[in-house]
């Protein structure tokens, strides 16, 4: 154990706070502009799958934490979904004790390297910041974050011996089933962790690519889990493979299922099943997972002009590995406004400065192909917005009428529209609540209709974020616990 | 890491494989399928399960040798590992006494009907199976085709064994010549999409098994997706079982030369 105890290390009134508090005045603090992230040029980076942002270097992150004015009240911790110290860690980071700052976000965070990465910081931690109410840009949290995760060095992995471990066992590899276990493995019990793919990670390894979050970040974190004592197993679809029955006979006490958002939505439009028209969870997977056009087996169709279909992350994943798999063209097609796309501002901007086209208030109406059956056009409606909808953002309008269509020429269609839950899992157990939208019911201690079975990440939500679902893992992972420990 | 214990040459082409797969071996019903991986770069491909036996824990896999991949796992001997193994995938086979059912295949889709055709019998049904090929050397699992069918019937487009003709020749006969309740068929997508339009013809119900290009095979890419009446499903999750009346075989053929 560290000598400093977790008190010192988070508390506003430690000497050492207090000291670095008292040593620069507010206005000087203020008066420093924030850093920017060192990143690879567009024109270098476009053709490879190195990662973009390639990390705040020691000068750059003290002055980024010294720009942090340490609130009384501070409005980040409110900001982030699993509510991580975030001044105590930054100032840990300014006193130039990372290895701190590392154990301070790991008291909330499993998977701080990822969520530095690939959080969407500015509408979360970021956007309480009170930089923002004086007109100035936020703290850069998540890039502190990431600085932190990759050069804090962390205790030896230290699992509380208890007298009666219980065998868990988690459905999933992904940022939910990772935290679960993290968490779990730490309080003393035996976990296994069940993936049905050949690799482990989930979506932080087939979705993600390795541009925004490269593999080896993913596997450390995946190293300090296997030295936890977490045993993962592959190539088991649970609800297949193992049923629930088996799960129970083999000794496990509890089960939590994070299976994740698995199923492709696709649009229903007329020629959507051509050849060059696939998922981003295809043409993701095809790539990131199974190496296809860099060397692995599988093949993956290559685009001319390239177009995806949609406005969140996973169409900005998409359509940048479309230019780094050789498209001369790759267009984002999207039915709003820039202003409503939910991917992360930065994704956006990184598109852009490597070429991304943006056609922005289109929609697809119908894809059109040549004599193979290989799409080669698409037929779009142009759109306006209306009044706001359920989601609060402006509704897309169809303009009627010849004068609302358009076509363009395409030859390869990532079409980027959302995921619904798996179906695995609620299909195969049978007493397990399920909600209309097909996600898993849980009640408020994370617990579904089935004793001791745990749910959490989007086989809960039906599409959330990295964050969340890690989140979801930790507080899954607290609950049974505590009932392993106590019974009821 | 799947270790292989026995290995048969159908003919030069066609391979079977007895896999070591305990949990896979327990698990799987007739229809289910698995996806094998050869190699740290392979690919994923979808097989489906010609036979198990619980007791060794190993499973059965027939497989021809026709892009990079298979020629990977037909290319390995007793003592090789497959990389990966992962199943039992799909839906199973609806088992039940229908009264008379065809089972009809084509090819290497001999194999995957075996346990259909074991399974129907066993529930009671008179079944008639028709098998065929190009040629005989070509006619697999004869011999356990026979064991657990009433009648056999044998086609090769060469007549080098059985009659010669296609396999839509054989149904045609039997279903002049009787009342049957269901057919089975798997085999190519070209053979299906054919006994699809003669059973309708006689309006037969018909199922067909299908095998679509995958990647993941649990229902996360889409890359199996088939028309089927009307409605995209996906061959992994919803399949690969569908009847054949209402499969669009012209789009299925269309997909299935994507990476041609």
């Amino acid at each position: 154990m560290n000598h400093h105890t977790i008190t010192e290390l988070i508390s506003r009134d430690s000497d050492w706070r207090k000291q670095l508090q008292n040593a620069i005045k507010p206005s000087e603090r203020t008066a420093i502009p924030r850093v920017t992230m060192p990143e690879l040029s567009p024109d270098y980076r476009r053709n490879n799958n190195e990662e973009v942002s390639q990390g705040l270097t020691l000068d750059l992150a003290l002055r980024e934490a010294t720009r942090c004015l340490d609130c009384p009240n501070p409005g980040c911790i409110t900001g982030c979904p699993v509510n991580i110290n975030i001044p105590a860690f930054i100032k840990n980071i300014q006193r130039g004790h990372l290895n701190d700052a590392l154990r301070v976000l790991k008291m909330t965070s499993a998977l701080p390297a990822v969520c530095g990465r690939v959080c969407p910081q500015e509408r979360q931690c970021e956007s309480r910041c009170i930089y923002l109410k004086m007109n100035k840009e936020p703290v850069g949290i998540g890039w502190l974050e990431q600085f932190a995760a990759d050069h804090g060095k962390e205790d030896k992995p230290y699992k509380n011996p208890i007298p009666n471990p219980a065998k868990i066992a988690v459905v999933g590899s992904g940022p939910a089933g990772l935290s679960f276990a993290g968490t779990a493995a730490a309080a003393g019990h035996d976990v296994t962790v069940f993936e049905a793919l050949h690799e482990i990670g989930g979506v932080l390894k087939y979705g993600i690519p390795e541009f925004r979050l490269p593999n080896p970040v993913v596997d450390r974190e995946i190293d300090a889990l296997r030295a936890l004592g977490v045993t993962f197993l592959t190539d088991v679809v649970i609800g297949k493979t193992l049923s629930y029955d088996d799960l129970v006979q083999q000794g496990f006490k509890a089960i939590f299922v994070a299976s994740g958002a698995g199923l492709p939505r696709f649009m229903g439009i007329e020629g959507e099943n051509l050849n060059g028209i696939m998922s981003s969870n295809e043409y993701l997977t095809r790539i990131n997972l199974m190496g296809a056009g860099r060397g692995g087996d599988t093949p993956v169709l290559k685009g001319h002009h390239v177009a995806v279909i949609g406005g969140g992350n996973t169409a900005m994943d998409s359509v940048r590995t479309a230019l780094r798999m050789g498209a001369a063209k790759a267009t984002i097609v999207y039915r709003r406004t820039e202003d409503e796309m939910p991917a992360r501002r930065m994704e956006i901007h990184h598109a852009k400065e490597e070429g991304v086209e943006f056609m922005t208030l289109h929609n697809p109406e119908k894809f059109i192909g040549d004599d193979t059956g290989r799409v080669k056009s698409m037929i779009l409606r142009k759109m306006s917005l209306g009044e706001p909808d359920e989601s609060g953002r402006r509704a897309p309008v169809p303009i009627p009428g010849d004068e609302g269509l358009t076509e363009i020429a395409v030859d390869e269609v990532i079409v980027s529209v959302g995921v619904s839950p798996n179906p695995l899992i609620p299909s195969a157990f049978s007493n397990l609540d399920i909600s209309k939208r097909g996600t898993i019911e849980v009640d408020d201690h994370m617990m579904s209709s089935i004793p001791m079975l745990f749910a959490g990440g989007d086989i809960v939500r039906g599409g959330a974020t990295v964050i969340l679902a890690m989140g979801d893992g930790r507080r899954a992972a607290n609950e049974c616990i505590k009932l392993l420990a106590n019974p009821e | 890491m799947n270790r292989i214990l026995e290995k048969e040459y159908f003919s030069p082409n066609v391979v079977k494989l007895v896999v070591e797969a305990p949990l896979i071996a327990r698990a799987r019903k007739p229809g289910h399928f698995v996806i094998v991986r050869v190699g740290e770069r392979g690919e994923r491909i979808p097989l489906t399960i010609a036979d198990a036996d619980v007791e060794q824990g190993t499973v059965t896999l027939v497989v021809q040798a026709v892009g990079h991949s298979t020629k990977l796992i037909c290319g390995l001997n007793p003592g090789d590992y497959l990389t990966d193994m992962v199943g039992p995938l799909g839906r199973a086979t609806k088992i039940e006494n229908y009264g008379t059912v065809i089972c009809s295949g084509g090819g290497v889709g001999v194999a995957p009907l075996l346990p259909i055709i074991k399974a129907m019998k066993e529930a009671g049904n008179r079944v008639i199976s028709i098998i065929a090929a190009r040629s005989a050397e070509l006619i697999i699992l004869e011999d356990e085709v026979r064991r657990y069918s009433d009648e056999v019937i044998v086609m090769t487009d060469d007549g080098s064994a059985g009659r010669q003709g296609l396999v839509t020749a054989g149904i045609e006969d039997v279903l002049n010549r009787e009342n049957v309740d269901l057919v089975v068929t798997i085999g190519p997508a070209i053979m299906m999409k054919f006994v699809a339009l003669t059973t309708l013809k006689h309006n037969v119900a018909t199922m067909c098994s299908l095998n679509t290009i995958m990647v993941d095979g649990t229902g996360m890419c889409g890359a199996c997706r088939v028309t089927v009446d009307g409605k995209t499903k996906f061959v992994c999750v919803d399949g690969p079982e569908f009847d054949a009346h209402k499969v669009d075989f012209n789009e299925m053929l269309m997909r299935l030369k994507a990476y041609n």
